[in-house]
């Protein structure tokens, strides 16, 4: 029955079942008031977006010192803001492909080296400029110069020179990428008029919403930009987002009605929240995940055999089940899963195993404790997870001694500093090619498993210039073998955006690309 | 010579501006010591090496500390907080909204608390011993062992979401008359009258208890005086110290002491404002929050002790 009532919703979700119709045909099948709301959702999907209202989202992950320039973005609330009143010259769709957002058509030259991005026409930023070709170059140059501190400085980096031309944008690169317009969907690269040189935090830019209350760990409200040109985005007249760091605060304001929408969900709350009338829990699984990070440079994980010893001591079934209470998966020791463009489905599953654990432990002349680093802003339930590690890792005959360092500092002090920690991977890249080049190239900034091989990075900046899908994969299938084998990552779970929205809101579709839609929430959904 | 009074205020408003000085350096020190830097901490977890060059030069962060420490002081003594670092906002500006927040919320709390805490005091003297000296005491004692966060999810779940009466997130904004102010901070107001009642009205009934032994209560007794108009008249002129005292420090504690109140119920004050700016080791901010913090603890007890030398002819005649 409930393959059934799912078709169904598939059917008007496509806006093949009218939504009377497949009303009455849920309520034949003796359906619940959750499911009923869930299913009234797709149905009113299916009737298409409603204009006007007032839409709140509540969201944890904003703070006092938020700014408007797109450069410094880096929480949540930045980038869920972002999205409402900026744009970018193309975005990920939800399967993962390029959609044209400024930019109305790419063209590759035939080595992958120089791309053309048009630019589309008639554009208007909030203060009634067009958006030109030179808009787009001035905003690249300022966040690919010799003194910027954008956070997409990592992903400028590899381009040699940038021109603009009537309207086309051309970017010519050092090495090919045939992922470029991937990069080009980064959520600093805020299309500003002028490239925001003169005014970098004005907040003005080209999105559905107009910035118009700016209150840095408060509250953010848009109004509706009337000459937006996508008509299938920013359809209530206002947006607001209010900033709710704590937990049971945002709970509490989806259920008391003042807020439509949540994120971050805990996963211990998630199971009670669905049971709630009027709401429904969003799960989505993502590239994000949780890692125990091992410097394969630094005794005693410069030995291949205790690295290989601590993947097979870790239980990845009791991780998810216990600290992701079922909201993720297992991970396999390398930072890609099928999520990722490209994945080879056919890699091995890693499991406990205390009979190898012990063999490579044995076999790697380690004798005494192994100090794991952990936090609680490592990542959710970061602590109880290392104990977890700590008493399979015992079942191995490996005493794993567990530090738990402050919050603060943790990310300057610990995390790619010290030889042995946990950590996390938001899964904001939507490349495989982006992920390696970030955490796993020899010469990345942020190599915090310190994987120096100069073998992946040749295979790598083969993989990245390759136009061919076929090769493309095999390639990405041997760094990923060669990273779960031989790298000091263990990945013991890939967590899921856990958001939960109430049936007053229509249009939510979930994005694997990150939490609410990958914070496309406010601009794409509507007031049913 | 001036006036005793005068002199003495002189003198205790020299004393705080020094304390403030030092307050002033000691958080300077303090914010120095934090691992990690305000170019990292913007930065968080993208930081490249190059990013975090620029924007240390930016911020003027390659300087020598005590450099940077009076640029600082030399600006606030000519009235400019300067710019925040993490966000290049006006720190004034920024400051000014929280605060004006933050005062609002705590003389509600202290509207409501003070009087109360007074009257209960008094009632608890009237009839001590008996059920209602027991029962405020037994009230205010448990609400105060409760820690106030429970209180306050306490609250959020029976009247914001059980029964809708009001709302759980308690943000503020121009756009609302007073009317939706007040129904917005009732819950916060009503947390941190329950944390702050039992001290005072303890603190009430202790002092005028103690004053109640004395003999001249017992000749006010004695001429057939009703023992309300003893307490009124004979009893709480000599017990004000100790009772303003008390007032001052939970007035203090209302101002600077409600983070995690602010926390809970998601309100705009200068706690969370402050813990933000710590954690991004925005060492203006936080200078400037500190001293605002340090000169209502420093004032309000000056009031305090003004009063009590008022209310006290022996003190204002000193020997």
């Amino acid at each position: 029955m409930t393959q059934h009532i799912n078709y169904l919703a598939k059917l008007a979700a496509q806006g093949k079942l009218g939504r009377r119709e497949f009303l009455g045909k849920a309520a034949a099948v003796g359906v619940s008031t959750a499911a009923a709301g869930s299913l009234l959702s797709s149905a009113a999907m299916a009737e298409g977006p409603k204009k006007g209202g007032t839409l709140i989202a509540g969201l944890g992950g904003g703070e006092s010192t938020n700014s408007l320039d797109p450069a410094t973005f880096l929480t949540q609330v930045s980038h869920d803001f972002g999205k409402c009143w900026g744009e970018t010259l193309v975005e990920v769709s939800r399967i993962g492909e390029v959609e044209y957002r400024l930019a109305e058509s790419i063209e590759p030259s035939a080595d992958a080296k120089t791309w053309h991005f048009t630019i589309r026409k008639g554009v208007e930023f909030h203060n009634g400029k067009t958006v030109t070709a030179q808009d787009v170059l001035k905003t690249m140059q300022r966040h690919s110069g010799e003194d910027t501190k954008s956070g997409a400085l990592g992903v400028m980096r590899g381009i040699k020179s940038m021109k603009a031309e009537g309207d086309v944008f051309s970017v010519t690169l050092e090495t090919a990428n045939a992922d470029l317009p991937y990069l080009m969907s980064d959520y600093h690269l805020i299309i500003q008029p002028d490239g925001g040189m003169d005014a970098p935090d004005a907040g003005i830019g080209s999105g559905p919403y107009k910035v118009a209350v700016d209150e840095p760990g408060v509250r953010h409200v848009g109004e509706r930009n009337p000459n937006y040109w996508d008509s299938s985005r920013g359809h209530a007249d206002q947006i607001e987002i209010v900033v709710l760091n704590d937990a049971t605060a945002r709970t509490a304001a989806l259920q008391g009605g003042q807020v439509h929408m949540i994120n971050r969900v805990e996963p211990k709350v998630a199971d009670l929240l669905e049971r709630v009338p009027g709401l429904q829990v969003k799960s989505v699984s993502g590239r994000g995940h949780y890692v125990f990070l091992m410097h394969c440079n630094t005794a005693p994980f410069d030995n291949n055999d205790l690295r290989l010893a601590m993947k097979y001591a870790i239980d990845r079934e009791e991780m998810v089940d216990k600290i992701l209470r079922g909201y993720g998966s297992v991970g396999n020791d390398m930072p890609i899963n099928g999520g990722y463009p490209l994945f080879s489905e056919d890699i091995e599953q890693r499991t406990f195993d205390p009979d190898k654990a012990k063999f490579h432990f044995k076999k790697s002349g380690h004798d005494g404790p192994v100090l794991l680093r952990t936090a609680g802003t490592a990542f959710a339930g970061a602590v109880d997870a290392a104990q977890l590690f700590q008493q399979s890792a015992a079942k191995c005959g490996i005493t794993l001694d567990v530090k738990r360092e402050p919050d603060d500092g943790y990310w300057t002090e610990v995390w790619n500093q010290q030889p042995f920690s946990a950590s996390y991977w938001g899964g904001a890249r939507p490349v495989q090619d982006q992920m390696y080049s970030t955490a796993y190239l020899s010469t990345a900034d942020w190599n915090d498993t310190r994987f120096f091989r100069p073998d992946f990075d040749k295979l790598l900046i083969e993989a990245r210039g390759e136009l061919d899908q076929a090769k493309r994969i095999a390639l990405y299938r041997e760094m990923g073998v060669m990273v779960r084998d031989e790298g000091g990552v263990i990945v013991p779970m890939f967590n899921d955006f856990i958001a939960a929205v109430s049936d007053k809101v229509a249009g939510y579709q979930d994005d694997p690309s990150g939490e609410m839609m990958n914070g496309f929430a406010l601009a794409k959904t509507w007031l049913a | 010579m001036g006036h005793p009074i005068l002199n003495l205020v002189a003198q205790r408003i020299a004393l705080g501006l020094l304390l403030l000085f030092l307050a002033s350096g000691l958080i300077f020190i303090g914010t120095q010591i934090l691992p990690g830097d305000v170019a990292q901490s913007i930065l968080g977890q993208s930081a490249t090496p190059e990013a975090v060059a620029n924007l240390r030069k930016e911020l003027g962060l390659n300087d020598p500390a005590y450099v940077r420490y009076f640029k600082w002081l030399s600006g606030v003594l000519q009235g400019d907080l300067g710019t925040a670092l993490s966000n290049g906002k006006s720190i004034a500006e920024g400051i000014s909204t929280r605060l004006k927040n933050t005062l609002f919320l705590a003389s509600w709390a202290a509207a409501l608390s003070v009087p109360l805490a007074v009257v209960l005091g008094l009632l608890a003297v009237q009839y001590r011993n008996r059920w209602p000296d027991k029962l405020i005491s037994g009230i205010s004692l448990a609400s105060i062992s409760l820690p106030e966060f429970f209180i306050g999810y306490l609250l959020i779940y029976f009247v914001s979401v059980q029964l809708g009466w009001f709302p759980s997130v308690a943000i503020l904004n121009e756009t609302m008359s007073l009317g939706e102010k007040l129904n917005a901070i009732t819950l916060p107001v009503v947390v941190l009258t329950m944390v702050v009642l039992a001290h005072m009205m303890r603190m009430t009934r202790a002092a005028i208890l103690n004053v109640m032994q004395s003999a001249y209560i017992e000749t006010a007794e004695l001429k057939g005086l009703n023992p309300f108009t003893v307490i009124r008249k004979h009893a709480f002129p000599n017990a004000i110290a100790p009772i303003v005292n008390v007032v001052m420090i939970n007035l203090a504690y209302l101002v600077v002491g409600v983070v995690i109140v602010e926390v809970i119920f998601v309100y705009p004050g200068m706690g969370q404002y402050l813990v933000d700016h710590v954690s991004k080791r925005d060492v203006p901010v936080v200078q400037a929050c500190a001293l605002i913090f340090a000169s209502v603890y420093i004032s309000l007890n000056i009031i305090a002790d003004i009063v009590s030398i008022v209310a006290n002819p022996r003190l204002r005649h000193p020997k």
